[in-house]
Formats: C-alpha cells, sequence, structure tokens
C-alpha cells in the first residue's frame, strides 16, 4: 500500500513537473497566438476554436499567455532555488562543520530568517529598489536560505556522527575535507527533496507577489498577474480567474508530489508516517 | 517552567528583536538618492525637501536615526505618516483591529479544521479515510490562497451573493456585518494553513500511536479511543504547536495579499499604500511590527511546547 502511493505520488508529480518544463519550453518557440498581439475587438471572448481558453480584456489569447507564464515561473523558481540553496548549503555545512559559536551564531540568523516571510522581504525591497522581477526572485530565493541552512545542518550532523567520518578524522583528515568528500555526497538527496519543495513554495510567492505588482512587469505575462487583471472581470468574464490558478495549483502540486514521492524513498523511516 | 529556560528564551526574542530591528533600518537606508526628495517628487522646490529633510530628521547620522527610531518604538511613539498627516501609532493600531481578528479567526479556523481531518485520517491510517484526507491536503497546501479567494467570491459574493466582494464597515457597524466581512478572507487564509497543519497532526498522531507507551495502555485495558484523547493528542500537539507558530508567519504574510484580494482596510493594505506613497515610515514600523508579531509568537509557541513537553526545557540547556 505504502509503496504503491509513493509511487503513485512520484508519477503524478513527475507527469506534472514535465509537462510545466515542456509547456515553458514549447512556449519559447512556439505559442498558439503572439503573446504581444492585441486585439481589442476580440476581448473577453469564451474558451472557442479559435482561441481554446479565451482571450483577455486586451484580446490576447489565454492558453498562450497560460505557456509563457510557465516559462517565467520556471526561471523565478529555479534562479531563486539556486540561491537559497547555494547560501543555504553553504552555512548549514559550516554550522555543522565547526559547531560551537558558529552554529548557535547561524542558527539564530537562521531563526531571525523565518521572522521576514518571502512577501515581507519582497516589499521591504520594493519600498527601496522598486518593484520588479528581480526583487522579487531575490526575496523568495533569501528567504530560502534559513531553511536549507537548517536542512542541510541537521543532516550533516547526523552523517558527521557516522563511524566513517570518525575514523577519517581519526586518520588526519581535515573538517573541510570531510565535509566535501563525505558529507556533501551524503546530504545531496535531502537537499534534492528541499530544492523540489522549495521551488513550488517558489512559484507560489512569485504568483502572489506579481499578483500584487511586486513581482513579473508588464507586458511580461505571469500567472499572478493574469489573476490581477481577471478580478476587474470576475462579473463579466468569470473563467478569466479560473486558468491562471489552476496552472498554479497543478505545477505546484506536481512539484510537491515529486518532492514527497522522492523524499519516501531517500528517508523511508518518515514514509512509515506518511 | 524553568527560569533558566525562561530566561534563555527572553534574551533570544529581544536578540532578535534588536537584530531584526537592526536589519529593517539598515535596508531601508540602501535607498537611494534623498528620500525627503524621494517623497515630495523631483518637481519639490529645494527649500521644501530641505525643510522636511530636517522634519524627518534625514540631517542627523544614521546610528542617531536609528536610536532615536529604537527609543521611539519602546516608548510607542512610531514617530508620523507623511501621506496620512497622522501619527504612525494611531494608522497601525486602526489597521490592527482587522489584521489581528482576521489571523486570529483564520488560525482557530485552520486549527479547527487541521485537528479534526489529522486525527480522523491517523485513526483511519491507510484507509479510504486517510486516503482522502491526504488527497485534499495534497491539493490545499498547493493551492494559491489568493486565487482560493478570488474563487470564494465567484461563487458567494458573484454568484450567490450571499457576501460582499470586498471592504469592511468596521466594528462600529456591529460584530455580525464585521464577521460577515472577514468570513471569506479567514477561509481563503485557513484552508492552506489547515491542509498543512493536518498533515502534521496526521504524521505526528500516528508517530505517538507506535510508542510503546499506548502499546501498555491498550495492554491495561485503555480503549484505543481513550488512548488517543488521553495520551496520544498530548504528545502530537508539541510538533503541531510549533508548525502552528511557524505557520502565524506564513498568516501574517497570507493576510497582506487577501487584505488586497478583499479590499480591507488592514495592516497589509496599508503598508502596500505606503509602499505606492513612499511613506516610508510607515513600511520601516510595518515591517518591524509584523516581523515583531512572528518572533514573538514563536517565542510563546517555544514556550508552549516546553510546557506540555518538559524535556524540551532540558535539551534547551544543553544545546
Amino acid at each position: 500500500m505504502r509503496r504503491i502511493r509513493t509511487n503513485a505520488k512520484l508519477s503524478l508529480g513527475f507527469v506534472l513537473t514535465v509537462a510545466l518544463l515542456l509547456t515553458a519550453l514549447l512556449s519559447t518557440v512556439w505559442t498558439p497566438w503572439p503573446t504581444g498581439e492585441l486585439d481589442v475587438l476580440a476581448k473577453l471572448q469564451p474558451p472557442g476554436e479559435a482561441h481554446w481558453l479565451g482571450t483577455d480584456s486586451l484580446g490576447r489569447d489565454v492558453a498562450s499567455l497560460l505557456m509563457a507564464g510557465a516559462q517565467v515561473s520556471i526561471e523565478v523558481g529555479l534562479i531563486a532555488v539556486a540561491i537559497g540553496l547555494g547560501l543555504g548549503t553553504a552555512l548549514g555545512l559550516l554550522a555543522a562543520a565547526r559547531g560551537g559559536w558558529i552554529d548557535e551564531l547561524l542558527m539564530r540568523g537562521a531563526d531571525l530568517g523565518f521572522a521576514f516571510p518571502a512577501i515581507l522581504t519582497a516589499l521591504l525591497f520594493t519600498a527601496v529598489f522598486g518593484p520588479g522581477i528581480e526583487i522579487a526572485i531575490a526575496a523568495i530565493g533569501l528567504h530560502a536560505v534559513p531553511t536549507f541552512a537548517r536542512v542541510t545542518r541537521a543532516s550533516a550532523r547526523e552523517v558527521l556522527s557516522r563511524d566513517y567520518c570518525l575514523a577519517a578524522r581519526a586518520c588526519g583528515r581535515g573538517a573541510w575535507d570531510i565535509t566535501r568528500r563525505h558529507v556533501l555526497p551524503n546530504v545531496l538527496p535531502v537537499l534534492i527533496v528541499q530544492g523540489t519543495i522549495q521551488f513550488a513554495l517558489a512559484i507560489l510567492a512569485e504568483a502572489a507577489l506579481s499578483y500584487l505588482g511586486l513581482g513579473t512587469q508588464a507586458p511580461q505575462p505571469s500567472w499572478g498577474r493574469m489573476l490581477a487583471e481577471a478580478q476587474t472581470f470576475l462579473f463579466s468574464a468569470p473563467l478569466l480567474a479560473v486558468f491562471p490558478g489552476l496552472a498554479v495549483m497543478l505545477a505546484v502540486l506536481g512539484l510537491n508530489l515529486l518532492g514527497d514521492g522522492l523524499r519516501d524513498l531517500v528517508d523511508p523511516r518518515l514514509a512509515r508516517v506518511r | 517552567m524553568s527560569p533558566l529556560f525562561l530566561a534563555r528564551r527572553l534574551l533570544t526574542l529581544l536578540l532578535t528583536l534588536f537584530v531584526a530591528s537592526l536589519l529593517v533600518f539598515g535596508v531601508l537606508e540602501l535607498l537611494p538618492g534623498n528620500a525627503a526628495q524621494l517623497l515630495m517628487g523631483p518637481d519639490a522646490a529645494p527649500e521644501a525637501v530641505a525643510a522636511l529633510a530636517e522634519k524627518l530628521g534625514l540631517n542627523d547620522a544614521a546610528i542617531t536615526r536609528y536610536f532615536h527610531w529604537l527609543t521611539g518604538l519602546l516608548r510607542g511613539d512610531l514617530g508620523e505618516s507623511y501621506a496620512y498627516g497622522t501619527p504612525v501609532a494611531t494608522l497601525i493600531a486602526e489597521r490592527l483591529a482587522l489584521t489581528v481578528p482576521l489571523a486570529l479567526l483564520a488560525m482557530a479556523l485552520a486549527a479547527l479544521l487541521a485537528l479534526a481531518a489529522g486525527v480522523f485520517a491517523a485513526s483511519r491510517h491507510n484507509r479510504l479515510g486517510d486516503w482522502l484526507v491526504s488527497a485534499l491536503s495534497q491539493l490545499g497546501i498547493a493551492l494559491p490562497n489568493f486565487w482560493f479567494a478570488i474563487l470564494l467570491i465567484l461563487v458567494f459574493s458573484v454568484g450567490l451573493q450571499w457576501v460582499p466582494a470586498g471592504g469592511f464597515p468596521g466594528w462600529g457597524e456591529g460584530v455580525r456585518p464585521a464577521l460577515q466581512a472577514l468570513a471569506l478572507p479567514a477561509v481563503s487564509l485557513a484552508v492552506v494553513q489547515a491542509a498543512i497543519l493536518a498533515r502534521v497532526t496526521r504524521g505526528a498522531v500516528l508517530e505517538q500511536l507506535h510508542e510503546d507507551y499506548v502499546r501498555t495502555a491498550r495492554a491495561k485495558g485503555l480503549s484505543r479511543r481513550s488512548a488517543l484523547w488521553g495520551h496520544v493528542l498530548r504528545n502530537a500537539m508539541v510538533p503541531v504547536t510549533t508548525v502552528m507558530g511557524l505557520q502565524f508567519a506564513n498568516l501574517l504574510a497570507g493576510t497582506i495579499v487577501i487584505e488586497n484580494v478583499f479590499y480591507l482596510p488592514g495592516l497589509g493594505r496599508l503598508i502596500f499604500q505606503a509602499i505606492a506613497n513612499r511613506d516610508l515610515t510607515v513600511v520601516r514600523d510595518c515591517v518591524m511590527l509584523l516581523a515583531a508579531m512572528v518572533v514573538a509568537v514563536n517565542f510563546v509557541v517555544d514556550l508552549l511546547a516546553a510546557w506540555i513537553d518538559p524535556r524540551l526545557q532540558q535539551q534547551g540547556q544543553r544545546a
């Protein structure tokens, strides 16, 4: 039963994530209609043969905008996770390898990071630098640093207490050498799982920030901005508000399922209570 | 609770707040150019800009301004809003009268839903009920709360016309209309948090159900239900309350978005408007307040977890 559930989660997560990646890739070379093409005479059309998911208030093809929006989500997710993973892993490894006051200082710093949710950080940055996708990415990426640092530290400490690490230390190997040769390869699976989950969170955060006008700026298509625009036409074109949200949900669901499935494989003990 | 544990946690709280204040002040100091010029616009007369800079204390050194702000915060004097022309403390107090009840309502709703669903799923482990709760919580976690809010507006305001699509009449108009206006925002905030919390509750209850003490209690003749409600749930509450504390941060961040979806005059919308107006005093105070609220809630959650499981106090002392 457990194995079936893990396999089902992994398979569904994999299919949804691959679909998201392929859509984003395809949108770089082809969309049903050009995303920048305005046709005010064909505005707010319901789904039909010419426009599969209808048109928005400027007559743009919704399906094409959704495809291009996937590209933005992937870009934001990738860069934000890279920031979080790079900085967080380095800090987590440092905390685990050094211990003592460095560990205490870094972990208290991580606690402090949790006091600033991504949206709050983005608002603070926007007040200084103005709105933009770069600000959103920086805020989302920085917000992920404490999570990666904590996960890395916890896993690294566990690896460092294993016999082969103690033996390597007894043989005179330095902390950096042990971390590079033994700790990093062993914490990598956990980081991949965490990366998948953070990717999903980044897509959600980007959509929220773009909805507020703090993320992706016009004319670049984004699922969050599409939702903000759709809210103005809730009475005349309610379907406009359905598709972008569904796209965000499916993308996040896919990544979460993939992350969950991978975690069950990496840590069967956790899978027992899932 | 041991006084040493309490003192350690209190010291950590104060230090965290101090560093958070440094960060908030520091980031806003990065603002390029003259803040007074930015507030008044490029066409403002140089004399007016100079007068505003003097009024805002911008001519002082950054360290002087920081301590002026910090001592003001401690006295409850948060300065004056440039855009509204009123004390920021009054402005924030007005907005908190909406944001705090909204966050508490959402948290209570989330906890209620999550505990019921989590315990239900755990008690039917690997059966249909468990599978359903797990599937629903997966969907809930993936749900963007602002999209869910829009869907609720579509159904309950546009379709059924049961509640208004947005706005807040104020508590002065009576509790019922105010709660009616907060119902959809609270539900949209609560559902996502409930989905996360239900998974945590289910996991924590299942983990406890496998412990030896449960087996002993059952062997002594205690029914499964009594063991679950009498022993398991209390021990499972440690991870659940910890996650609830962490969720409060997300909930407060969520109010910023949800208040904008429903046009609610709360703290989140105030920050948003302050950014649009370049009202940096308001931005600084609101961000600091929200961060302080998150830190304070986590402090309370730490104490609560240590009260539920006193072993945590010793771990804290050893760490």
